[in-house]
């Protein structure tokens, strides 16, 4: 008998594993919706995947925008800006987050038919181990540094201690902003530099690496870390903001053609004042509104 | 089950068949459609940085610059084969003998202790998750390495010591149940002759139970191969083959989850991680040959 009742209970759980993966659409049409204080009468539910940089931003303003909204679910994934572009393209997720322009990731056949939607501003700055006595860099020390000009600290005026680099990977949207902006050109991996994905890992190896550079998005930079000038200009946010310090890039949430009215609703809600003025300084970045030029994936600057 | 020996009817016993063997069938239908799935998806995928994305086979597996981004585009893979190969067998060099020697001391010469304290102890390595192995390597065992050796800390050096002790309680369960297992009388007769405990188990026991003990070794490389997180956290990624244990390199696993969120599906990029993906899925199933192949030579 007990066998029995194992094996039924077995095949129930596995049905109910396959059902699982059907409903996964159209689940959120529950009957609290009348009880909410909805302000629209939306419903529907919401995939957003891509970027880690951008999911914590994305994740803390789905909170407050289910609450308001209680017939719409958000849900946000990571997985890297690749995954996004791609995913968003092929229509599996309703939205994209990126750290870069999709025509720099796609081809221009995936890339046309994405609509982008600029939601925050992240600002990098070259940061180095605390010990080393340099507070500012020009763009061609940095090109030096990174392609392995310059190994030693004492060429650039430093102590005399080996240049440690510590980069990102290949792919990495960090790197691409990093170069892009800071460089001006691409690098190779050299032997012997350290790689590594997370801001986290970074910062703790630029930390302890005697001699180490690498460079950090704005929000993660502490005590623990030194920040340099790029050609004397400081890494602030109102220096990213008034267009004189050019190393940041957009935080993108790409939809596939114009998005379906619940999607709009949270893009809506991502550039409101209330996320802008929130969550998005909370969580350390740049609120697209305080950005007083914008910028093209050619990288060209104009006043707003 | 307690009326069991009671006669009962033939029908209900004849549903019980059936169901069982419709279901483990089922079951085991699934498995086998998972597996090949696997296999055809990783494989088409990995196939094609060759086939659609026309990278030369012997290039890839001789090349030693991996530039994807780079104009033209190089993928060499021969870094991150050698990354793999030298941090799981090196790894297996410090963990082996001591996994060994700890299983020798639980069975031969502290039975009573060892099986009942030290086993569920080094069993307990295996539960660890590799992230905290990751953390704590980085954390502990590259400073460490930093200030005694030259270099930055990270590397191959770092790697093998975070997978030693990852694989440590691999190695010991089954070099542990593979001595356990040894007949009595073989050592009793050696004891029978006047052979000390320790020409017992220099001559008898580890003899006989070889290939047992390698079968252990070898599923401990086979873990320490495909192990990403740990790794990556503490080996540096570069993708050079390193002038020293302790300069900063890349095995396959890392070089897959460095990578793959950033790339876009079916880019070239992409493709060439999944190539590397099939030669992980390939060395596994070699891997699993030696295994078998080890267990026929078994002399028990």
């Amino acid at each position: 008998m007990k066998k029995t009742m194992m094996l039924i209970l077995a095949a129930v759980l596995t049905l109910a594993l396959a059902a699982c993966g059907k409903n996964s659409g159209g689940s959120a049409e529950g009957g609290d919706q009348s009880s909410a204080n909805t302000n629209s009468e939306l419903t529907g539910s919401i995939l957003a995947t891509g970027s880690s940089a951008l999911q914590p931003l994305v994740e803390e303003a789905s909170k407050t925008f289910m609450d308001k909204n209680k017939g719409i679910t958000v849900q946000v994934q990571g997985g890297g800006s690749g995954t996004g572009l791609t995913q968003v393209a092929g229509g599996q997720a309703d939205i994209g987050n990126s750290d870069v322009f999709a025509s720099e990731k796609l081809d221009a056949a995936q890339a046309k038919d994405l609509v982008d939607h600029q939601v925050a501003v992240v600002g990098m700055a070259a940061v180095v181990n605390p010990k080393v006595n340099i507070d500012n860099l020009t763009k061609q020390q940095l090109v030096d540094i990174f392609t392995g000009k310059v190994t030693n600290w004492k060429e650039l005026g430093g102590p005399d201690q080996k240049i440690q680099i510590v980069n990102r990977p290949a792919s990495s949207g960090t790197r691409a902003t990093f170069e892009k902006y800071a460089l001006g050109m691409k690098t190779e991996d050299l032997q012997g530099s350290i790689q590594e994905d997370s801001s986290g890992t970074v910062k703790k190896l630029i930390a302890e690496t005697p001699g180490a550079i690498g460079y950090l998005a704005l929000s993660y930079i502490d005590d623990s870390v030194k920040a340099v000038k790029y050609e004397g200009v400081a890494p602030t946010e109102d220096n990213v903001a008034n267009g004189t310090y050019p190393i940041w890039a957009y935080e993108h949430m790409y939809t596939k053609g114009e998005p379906k009215p619940e999607v709009k609703a949270f893009l809506d809600y991502m550039t409101s004042d209330e996320v802008q003025n929130g969550a998005v300084k909370d969580l350390g970045y740049i609120p697209v509104s305080k950005m007083q030029v914008v910028r093209d994936v050619d990288g060209n600057i104009k006043k707003k | 089950m307690a009326r069991s020996t009671e006669r009962q009817q033939a029908k209900p016993h004849l549903v019980e068949e059936w169901v069982g063997r419709i279901y483990t069938f089922l079951c085991i239908l699934l498995l086998i459609v998972t597996i090949f799935s696997m296999v055809y998806f990783v494989a088409s995928k990995g196939l094609s940085t060759f086939f659609v994305n026309k990278v030369n086979i012997a290039d890839f597996f001789t090349g030693v610059k991996w530039s994807p981004d780079g104009v033209p585009p190089l993928f060499g893979a021969l870094p991150f084969i050698f990354g793999s190969f030298s941090t799981s067998i090196l790894a297996a060099l410090i963990a082996a003998p001591m996994g060994i020697c700890a299983s020798l001391f639980m069975v031969e010469i502290a039975p009573k202790f060892g099986r009942k304290y030290l086993q569920p102890v080094i069993e307990l390595l295996a539960g660890i998750p590799s992230v905290v192995y990751g953390f704590v390597g980085l954390s502990v065992i590259v400073p460490f390495f930093r200030n005694v050796f030259p270099g930055q800390g990270l590397g191959i050096a770092a790697g093998s010591v975070v997978l030693a002790v990852m694989i440590l309680p691999t190695i010991t369960t089954i070099t542990t149940d593979a001595l356990a297992a040894l007949p009595s009388g073989l050592k009793e007769g050696s004891y029978a002759l006047g052979s000390t405990r320790w020409q017992t188990i220099y001559r008898i026991v580890l003899p006989t139970t070889l290939p047992a003990l390698l079968t252990g070794v070898v599923l401990g490389i086979a873990r320490a191969f495909g192990e990403a997180l740990a790794v990556q956290m503490v080996i540096g990624n570069a993708p050079h083959i390193p002038h020293s244990l302790f300069e900063s390199t890349s095995t396959l696993t890392s070089a897959i989850t460095l990578s793959m969120g950033n790339t876009a599906m079916g880019s070239a990029q992409n493709n060439a991680l999944w190539t590397l993906a099939l030669i992980l899925l390939l060395m596994t199933f070699v891997f699993v040959f030696i295994v078998r192949w080890l267990e026929r030579r078994s002399k028990i």
